[in-house]
C-alpha cells in the first residue's frame, strides 16, 4: 500500500493514464449508443438518457472533487493533474443532460421550458447548476488562467456550489427512495468535510 | 543588518507520534469507505443495466391464461394502444422496487392464486370473495383506458375487467358508506419492496361513494386479453382513468367502507404533493413534473409531448361529479 503511495508516473505514463481516464469516461455515453442502438433504453427512453447522463454527471463530478482529499489525506498529488479534464468530462455530460431534456423531452418549446423552470425548484436548481458550470468550462484553459490569476481560483470555488445544487436536483428527482441521493450528498458532504478540516487544521497552526 | 531566519518547522506542525502511526490505518479506513460507497454508487446503474437486458425480462404475450368471454367496448377508439411490453415493463409498484423495471423481475415469486378478497366496515354484513367469483360476478368487458401518470407520462391499455359499481352492489354497503377504501396485500415475503419503508404499507387508496359508483370505474383482472401480470396488480386491481394512475390499487386484498375520508399511503406520504382526489388535471401544477403536457409511452424520441387534457380526456363522462368543489384546493 505505502509502496503503490509512493509511486509518481513519469510524464509519459501520466499521458497514458490520462488516455486511460478519458476513455473510461466515455463508456457511460457508448452505452446509451449501444443500448439505443438495440432498442433497449426502457420503455420511457428520454426519462433513461436524462436519468443516466445526469447520474455520471454527478458521479464524475464527485470523482474531481476527491482529486484534493485524497491529497490532504494521503498525501498523493499527481492525480491533481487528471482534475481539469474530469471536469471538462462533467461539464460534458452536463451538457448531453440538458440537450436531451432541451431538445428530446421538451421540443425546445421555450414557453413550455420556461414555465418548468419556474414551476419546478428541481428543473430550477438544476438549471442554476448548469449556468454555473459554463464559466468554468471557458476559464479552464491555461490562457484564462494566466489572465485571471487568484481570480481564477474563487471563480473555480464555485465548482462547490455547483456540485451542492446538483445534488438538491437529484433528491427532488426522487419521490421517496432517497436511498442513491443519499449516499451522493453523504459522499459531497465527506469530500466537502475533509476540506473544511484541513482549512481549520491550517488556521490553527498560523494562529500558534 | 540582522536577518532573522524562520525555523524549518514551527512546534505546532510537528504531528504527534501517536496521530502518526494511526495515519496509516487512518488512511485505509478512509480509503476503504470511499470504496465501499462508490462500489454501492455504481452498483446501481450496473443494476439498472443487466435488468435492462431483453433476455432475462418477463413472460412476453400469451404466457398468461386466456380471459374468455368479454366484450368489447367502444372506449378508447382511436387511441394507439401502448404495447404489452412496455405496459408490462414499465410499472410503479413499489412493493416490488422503486426502479420501474424492477416489479416485472421482483414480482415473479408472487401468487395470484388462491386469492380471497374481504368486504368490511360500513356494510350489512362482513363477507369474502374469492377472484374465481369476481370473475363471474358480472360480463367482463374490455376498457382501451387512457393512464396518465403524476410523473408527467401516459400509456394508453386495454383493460379486462368488471365496473366497480356490480362489486359495490354486490358488497351491499350500508347507509354510513361514504368512501371506500381499498387495501393491497401487505408480505414481504412475496412483495420484497416492502422491507424498504418508502411508503406505509400496506398500500392503501380510497375513492368518494359516487367516484367509486361512477360507470368508468372498473376492477381489472386482465390486460391484453390475458389474466393480469404480477407487475401489474394481479389479480385485480382498481383502475380509475380520469385520475393519476397512483390511485389504481394493486393486489387488492381489502375493500372497507367508510364514513369518514380515507388517508391514503400517498397522502401520507406527501400530503403537498398528493391528494386524495388526484384528477389529471393540467392546471393544476405539482412541486415535481409538469401536469400541462406528458410523454406518451412508446411514441418514440423525437415525438415530443402531448397536452395533457382535464380529467385525462373524460371530463364530459365525469360531468358533475365535483360541482361546487374548488379543484385547486381538492388536488
Amino acid at each position: 500500500m505505502l509502496y503503490l503511495m509512493n509511486l509518481v508516473p513519469s510524464k509519459k505514463q501520466l499521458s497514458w493514464i490520462k488516455i486511460f481516464v478519458f476513455s473510461l469516461c466515455l463508456i457511460p455515453v457508448s452505452r446509451l449508443f449501444y443500448l439505443g442502438l438495440q432498442d433497449n433504453l426502457s420503455a420511457n427512453p428520454i426519462e433513461f438518457i436524462e436519468r443516466s447522463t445526469g447520474f455520471w454527471t454527478l458521479l464524475i463530478l464527485l470523482v474531481t472533487l476527491s482529486l484534493t482529499p485524497i491529497r490532504l489525506l494521503a498525501g498523493i498529488a499527481w492525480q491533481i493533474q487528471l482534475r481539469r479534464m474530469l471536469g471538462l468530462m462533467m461539464f460534458f455530460y452536463a451538457c448531453l443532460h440538458i440537450s436531451i431534456y432541451l431538445w428530446l423531452d421538451y421540443s425546445f418549446v421555450w414557453a413550455d421550458i420556461s414555465k418548468d423552470i419556474i414551476k419546478h425548484p428541481r428543473i430550477l436548481v438544476g438549471f442554476a447548476a448548469f449556468v454555473l458550470t459554463i464559466p468554468l468550462a471557458i476559464t479552464s484553459n491555461n490562457t484564462m488562467m494566466k489572465l485571471l490569476r487568484q481570480r481564477w481560483k474563487r471563480l473555480h470555488q464555485l465548482v462547490y456550489f455547483i456540485a451542492i445544487l446538483g445534488v438538491i436536483h437529484f433528491w427532488w428527482l426522487v419521490k421517496k427512495d432517497i436511498r442513491e441521493p443519499l449516499l451522493f450528498a453523504l459522499i459531497l458532504v465527506a469530500l466537502l468535510g475533509i476540506r473544511i478540516y484541513y482549512k481549520i487544521l491550517a488556521k490553527q497552526r498560523r494562529v500558534k | 543588518m540582522i536577518i532573522k531566519s524562520k525555523p524549518d518547522i514551527i512546534p505546532s506542525e510537528i504531528t504527534p507520534k501517536e496521530v502518526f502511526d494511526n495515519r496509516r490505518e487512518f488512511i485505509q479506513k478512509a480509503g476503504f469507505g470511499l470504496i465501499a460507497a462508490s462500489a454501492a454508487l455504481l452498483a446501481s446503474p450496473l443494476r439498472a443495466a443487466t435488468l435492462n437486458d431483453k433476455s432475462i425480462l418477463p413472460k412476453p404475450l400469451g404466457a398468461h391464461p386466456k380471459i374468455a368471454g368479454y366484450a368489447k367496448t367502444a372506449y378508447g377508439a382511436g387511441d394507439k394502444l401502448t404495447t404489452y411490453d412496455d405496459i408490462s415493463t414499465y410499472n410503479n409498484y413499489y412493493e416490488f422496487g422503486t426502479d420501474k423495471n424492477e416489479p416485472a423481475l421482483n414480482s415473479k415469486l408472487f401468487k395470484p392464486r388462491p386469492w380471497t378478497i374481504s368486504i368490511e366496515g360500513e356494510v350489512k354484513k362482513n363477507k369474502t370473495i374469492s377472484i374465481e367469483d369476481i370473475y363471474k360476478l358480472a360480463p367482463l368487458e374490455e376498457r382501451i383506458y387512457r393512464m396518465r401518470c403524476v410523473e408527467g407520462w401516459s400509456m394508453v391499455i386495454p383493460w379486462i375487467g368488471l365496473p366497480l359499481a356490480q362489486l359495490i352492489k354486490w358488497a351491499e354497503p350500508n347507509a354510513n358508506a361514504k368512501y371506500v377504501e381499498f387495501i393491497s396485500l401487505a408480505d414481504t415475503l412475496q412483495m420484497p419492496g416492502q422491507n424498504l419503508q418508502v411508503l406505509d404499507w400496506p398500500y392503501t387508496e380510497g375513492l368518494r361513494m359516487d367516484e367509486a359508483m361512477h360507470p368508468l370505474s372498473i376492477m381489472a383482472v386482465g390486460l391484453y386479453g390475458e389474466q393480469l401480470p404480477n407487475q401489474n396488480g394481479a389479480p385485480m386491481r382498481l383502475v380509475t382513468p380520469w385520475k393519476y394512475g397512483f390511485k389504481g390499487a394493486k393486489a387488492i386484498v381489502k375493500i372497507r367502507f367508510t364514513e369518514k375520508m380515507p388517508l391514503t399511503s400517498w397522502m401520507k406520504a406527501g400530503p403537498s404533493e398528493y391528494g386524495f382526489y388526484a384528477n389529471v388535471n393540467p392546471l393544476v401544477e405539482h412541486p415535481r413534473w409538469t401536469q400541462s403536457s406528458e410523454r406518451r409511452i412508446g411514441a418514440g424520441l423525437f415525438s415530443g409531448r402531448i397536452k395533457t387534457q382535464m380529467f385525462n380526456g373524460y371530463a364530459e363522462q365525469i360531468g358533475q361529479l365535483y360541482a361546487g368543489l374548488d379543484l385547486r384546493k381538492n388536488f
